[in-house]
């Protein structure tokens, strides 16, 4: 189709605004992190740093410095939860997964699953509290881990079964034939086939869980257990003395999944479309 | 094919599923529905906690404050949803066409999706700084206002921009389901119609909109149910002021249990909220399920 110089003029002027809602926002945190203190308490602002400093990103990556000290143990906590929680997750749900998908398992079973966590945490909060509270459990990765795992089973479920429904079905019935068990079949047969679906399920989950932040405010309190979610709104709290600081500690809690969402885009909106829409 | 013994396995297969769900949501459900119906207090003292009835339910429902607080929760919602559903697909549609730089702009368009809540609401916060903030800047240079405003301590415009921080980060999922439906429209279908003589406006209605109109309101009721749960970027960017401007329902729980103590009262607010919570995944389900049985027909 040939277009009209007035309909590109409107493609491109439409496509570049959407270009800046999108990534000034972006740049503008980038740049905080890397400009002087001086620079950005002028009013108004000059925008372009007069000169790069990237002391920040040095001192949060700095054991013996007390920010640095504050960011890494909540990277540590963040990574240590996300990924436990994922790897249990998916332990759990591709079992059930292979339920619901071969077995008959009540599709109404599943959408009960999936309800728990489209319900508003605070309807759960009060009750864990005192539970953990009561088994001495506040305040660690476990207890977070254990939370998270059941918060990101019941959509790694789904998205596993509707991966397995895909999967031809012919090869678990000779294996059915031979005699194998049913856990024989799920790891020999079913799993090597559904590996790129199990990848693009624990991506997602571990994203999910990497940006919690209501359960690991109210269950955990200091170094030991803080998320990067609680750090951050830690830092930003209160009095800050400089902005640069908490825009560096955004930009690193950033990196991790801006990095997968990039890099694996396919996968991680497929699974985001094929998430939202189907039911 | 698969025998007797296969059919009982299915329960071993769901069993570790269940009994995480029953015991991480299952049962902390019942009893904050249990705590609902009593004058339970957080306290370290034992202290004997004593059924009341509706008692709580009766004074939630009449509390002004609380009722207030579910508005705004309803008004972030649909304001935001429809924010993003009406800029999500307004976006899908310029990334159908092809022009130089879209798959970039397809591909950069996931970044504010990939930021994470906590880290979008501290940076609009600073973004949004009475003083130093960067809108107060670029507006002003720009020639918009006169004098910095404080976007977010003035109770007039506090919702409003904590929609507009929500939004940057949500937009992007209703662009890539909305995408996803534009690309399975067949050409031929757009261009027979072209030939025929429909216009761009027509086309869009008569084809294009039928065509994603039943995943894009799955997405939104998706995000609905998601909006109404709000709390992170309200703690973060206005811990629910300037005079309770931005305080939700489940942040007003959240005080509830945690400043005031009070669990009963709490959980009755709790409660009531997840009805509304649980009306909104009903209609998700029945919505979701028609649009399936719409694909495979």
């Amino acid at each position: 189709m040939n277009r009209s110089i007035q309909y590109s003029i409107f493609l491109y002027a439409t496509a570049i605004m959407v270009a800046l809602f999108t990534l000034l926002p972006l740049v503008w945190i980038i740049l905080m992190s890397i400009s002087s203190p001086h620079d950005l308490t002028k009013t108004p602002l000059d925008w372009i740093p007069s000169e790069f400093d990237f002391s920040r990103y040095g001192r949060l990556v700095d054991l013996d410095n007390g920010s640095g000290e504050r960011f890494l143990s909540a990277l540590r906590n963040s990574l240590l939860t996300a990924g436990g929680a994922t790897f249990i997750a998916l332990f759990v749900a591709v079992p059930a997964a292979y339920a619901f998908s071969r077995r008959n398992a009540s599709m109404a079973l599943l959408f009960a699953f999936l309800a728990t966590i489209m319900m508003p945490p605070i309807t759960y909060i009060l009750p864990l509290h005192d539970i953990f509270s009561k088994f001495g459990m506040l305040n660690s990765t476990t207890t977070l881990i254990i939370v998270y795992s059941a918060m990101l089973l019941p959509f790694a479920t789904w998205l596993m079964k509707s991966n397995i429904d895909v999967l031809p079905v012919e090869v678990e019935h000779a294996a059915f034939m031979e005699g194998a068990s049913t856990l024989f079949t799920l790891r020999r047969v079913v799993l090597p086939l559904a590996r790129p679906a199990i990848a693009a399920t624990a991506m997602l989950s571990f994203l999910v869980a990497w940006d919690e932040f209501f359960y690991a405010l109210i269950f955990t309190n200091d170094l030991t257990a803080k998320t990067l979610s609680v750090a951050i709104a830690d830092f930003s709290a209160g009095r800050v003395t400089d902005y640069g600081v908490v825009a560096a500690v955004g930009v690193l809690a950033t990196l991790p999944p801006a990095f997968l969402a990039i890099c694996f885009q396919k996968f991680i909106v497929s699974g985001l479309v094929a998430g939202s829409v189907k039911g | 094919m698969f025998g007797q013994r296969q059919k009982r396995e299915k329960w071993f297969l769901l069993a570790p599923a269940m009994v995480l769900l029953a015991l991480i949501t299952l049962l902390p459900l019942v009893k904050t529905l249990w705590l609902s119906f009593t004058d339970a207090r957080i306290t370290a003292l034992e202290t004997t906690v004593q059924y009341i009835g509706f008692e709580n339910y009766r004074y939630a429902l009449t509390d002004t404050e609380f009722l207030d607080a579910i508005g705004r929760t309803l008004y972030f919602t649909f304001v935001s949803v429809g924010l993003e559903g009406f800029l999500g697909v307004g976006i899908a549609l310029l990334l159908n066409q092809k022009f130089r730089g879209c798959f970039i702009l397809r591909a950069v368009i996931i970044l504010p999706w990939a930021v994470p809540t906590i880290v979008n609401a501290v940076a609009w916060r600073m973004i949004y700084h009475p003083e130093y903030g960067a809108l107060n800047s670029m507006l002003f240079q720009l020639g918009f206002i006169d004098n910095y405003r404080s976007w977010i301590g003035d109770p007039a415009t506090a919702m409003n921009m904590v929609i507009l921080a929500d939004v940057w980060k949500n937009f992007p999922l209703i662009v890539y389901v909305t995408l996803a439906a534009l690309q399975t429209i067949p050409g031929d279908l757009l261009k027979a119609a072209a030939v025929e003589g429909a216009g761009a406006i027509k086309r869009f209605r008569s084809i294009v909109l039928p065509w994603i109109v039943g995943p894009l309101l799955v997405v939104m009721v998706l995000r609905i149910i998601e909006a109404f749960r709000v709390f992170d970027i309200v703690y973060v960017m206005t811990r629910g002021g300037p005079a309770d401007s931005t305080k939700t329902a489940s942040f007003y729980v959240y005080q509830e249990y945690f400043s005031y103590l009070r669990s009963g009262s709490g959980a009755s607010y709790a409660v009531l909220v997840a009805g509304i919570s649980a009306v909104l995944i009903l209609a998700y389900y029945s919505g979701a399920r028609r649009q399936n049985a719409g694909t495979r027909a």
